[in-house]
């Protein structure tokens, strides 16, 4: 139990009236890679944006129960907090398009004000983009805006952003549904290197992925946690008769 | 077959010619405008022009100085109230759409701005220039109350336009909202706001009517903002209309300047725009 990062228990979020997460309870372990997948609509994005209190922001949105990260309540926490130790990569790639790459990087010290010296500065840059895998690509061209990149070196910018802030756990939003294959490719692999550091819980759409990246599946059902296991397991073994209707594609 | 579509091709054609001589003819006018006022202005304007207060009544010479520095002054002071607060309400109506608070305010904002400006000018005759005397900031008040609706909904439009992820994309990080606002989404519709209020500027400069009622004019230099003052376009009526020669060339250089302000502005913002778009 010591290694837990994240744990829900019980836990539920609505839309207005809508109940789009219903109880669910799940436990993810320290350095693994976890896959959400489910069909459209089964509030995996949902409980994904729960995680980090990104969820509440929606007008309308409301959230009850217990999600831990460590032995903290996140729901009682700051959310500016919750943020720091919680870093997320969106569906499509948000570099802030008014920064420039080296200061996209940093963007969640130089926009929270934070002051850190240029030396501490120039090293987190090249250490986060090293890890993104984009430092050869983009060494020379620092001081250019983001914007200027490819949609796959956008989205390893915006994963070096998250980095950056050393955060415990980082949650990926469908983070290759808006990238061409190589790119995707090249995203994935970077998967296998950030486990050894951080967290990772990506949500996808794609089951391949699912499986190729995770160490541990998640299926999300109309808002249930129908199945938690081993990737594995789950790709060859499902227990669930839903999990095994949804991998061998009679509904998606 | 052929002889309609040879019909349908011509009334084509026709249509087409229609439209370009329209668009043609309407520039006429324009041009014509354009070029009468700078025949008639730029030969008034040198240095002296620019330097001096006006002559005596038939005496030769004399410039605009009191109108120039009264202009600036009375526009500045409208830009310092309007601009801040403009940009301010235009982000609440942007980020809240849907409210109540931002469906009225936006209401408020539309009817405020089809409010014509000497009725602007009647209201702040009475509320401050009656109580305090004729005053240039009373004049700013009023230019500043037909800047705010121009600042509001260009900022209202821009930021409107950016999309939802990029404030996702701060928010994720830990960034509080204020600095969300001001750090990330103002930054990124700064081409945008600046041209709004370049724009609403090049909209009350050369109004008139309420400046009337409350800067009154004057034929000295003043920089007492408490006091009565002088402005281009309220120079460019009291002389136009005077019985003397030497006043109208007055009014003339001084409509050249105004246009040329105009003008100058309307060119930065199309530079702005250009310059400074940020693509996303």
């Amino acid at each position: 139990m010591e290694n837990t990062v994240v744990s829900a228990t019980k836990f539920n979020a609505w839309f207005g009236d809508n109940h789009v997460v219903k109880d669910v309870s799940i436990n993810i372990e320290k350095n693994q890679c976890v896959a959400v997948m489910g069909p459209s609509g089964c509030g995996k994005t949902t409980f994904l944006r729960c995680i980090n209190r990104m969820h509440e922001l929606i007008p309308g949105a409301t959230a009850k129960g217990s999600l831990k990260l460590y032995s903290d309540e996140v729901y009682t926490m700051n959310p500016i907090y919750v943020r720091y130790k919680i870093g997320m990569v969106f569906q499509r790639p948000n570099p802030f398009p008014n920064l420039s790459i080296y200061d996209n990087v940093i963007a969640g010290y130089k926009l929270n004000g934070l002051k850190v010296a240029k030396a501490d500065l120039d090293n987190i840059v090249q250490k986060s983009l090293t890890s993104a895998a984009l430092w050869n690509e983009v060494k020379d061209s620092l001081h250019k805006k983001g914007t200027f990149l490819s949609g796959g070196q956008q989205q390893r910018l915006c994963i070096a952003r998250a980095i950056a802030m050393e955060p415990e756990v980082i949650l990926f939003d469908e983070p290759t549904s808006a990238l061409d294959p190589i790119s995707t490719s090249s995203v994935e692999q970077l998967f296998h290197e950030l486990k050894e550091k951080y967290t990772l819980i990506i949500v996808t759409h794609n089951m391949q992925q699912a499986a190729r990246v995770s160490d541990k599946t998640a299926f999300f059902y109309v808002g249930e946690l129908v199945e938690f296991d081993d990737t594995k397991q789950m790709f060859t073994a499902p227990k669930d008769v839903r999990t095994q209707n949804y991998i061998t594609g009679r509904f998606s | 077959m052929d002889a309609r579509i040879g019909i349908r091709n011509t009334k084509s054609i026709l249509f087409k010619s229609f439209i370009i001589f329209l668009a043609f003819v309407v520039t006429i006018p324009l041009i014509i405008v354009l070029l009468y006022i700078i025949k008639q202005g730029v030969m008034q304007v040198n240095w002296h022009f620019l330097t001096h207060v006006p002559a005596p009544e038939g005496e030769k010479g004399g410039g605009i100085a009191n109108a120039l520095v009264g202009s600036l002054l009375i526009i500045g002071m409208s830009s310092v109230v309007a601009i801040p607060v403009g940009i301010l309400a235009g982000i609440y109506l942007s980020e809240n759409p849907g409210t109540k608070l931002a469906y009225y305010s936006g209401l408020c904002v539309d009817i405020l701005q089809g409010v014509p400006s000497i009725v602007m000018g009647i209201v702040v005759y009475f509320w401050i220039v009656k109580p305090f005397g004729f005053s240039a900031i009373s004049g700013s008040i009023a230019l500043a109350i037909m800047m705010l609706p121009i600042v509001i909904r260009s900022t209202e439009q821009t930021l409107l336009l950016l999309p939802p992820s990029l404030k996702e994309a701060a928010l994720s990080l830990g960034v509080p909202y204020h600095r969300v606002i001001l750090k990330v989404i103002v930054p990124c519709g700064f081409a945008g706001i600046l041209s709004g209020i370049i724009l609403s500027i090049a909209r009350i400069i050369g109004e008139t009517a309420p400046l009337l009622f409350t800067a009154l004019g004057s034929n000295y230099l003043s920089f007492k903002v408490t006091g009565a003052m002088e402005s281009l376009p309220h120079l460019i009526f009291t002389y136009a209309t005077s019985p003397y020669d030497d006043q109208h060339d007055l009014a003339w250089g001084a409509s050249f300047i105004l246009l040329m302000f105009v003008l100058i502005l309307n060119i930065f913002t199309k530079l702005i725009t250009r310059k400074w778009k940020i693509q996303l």
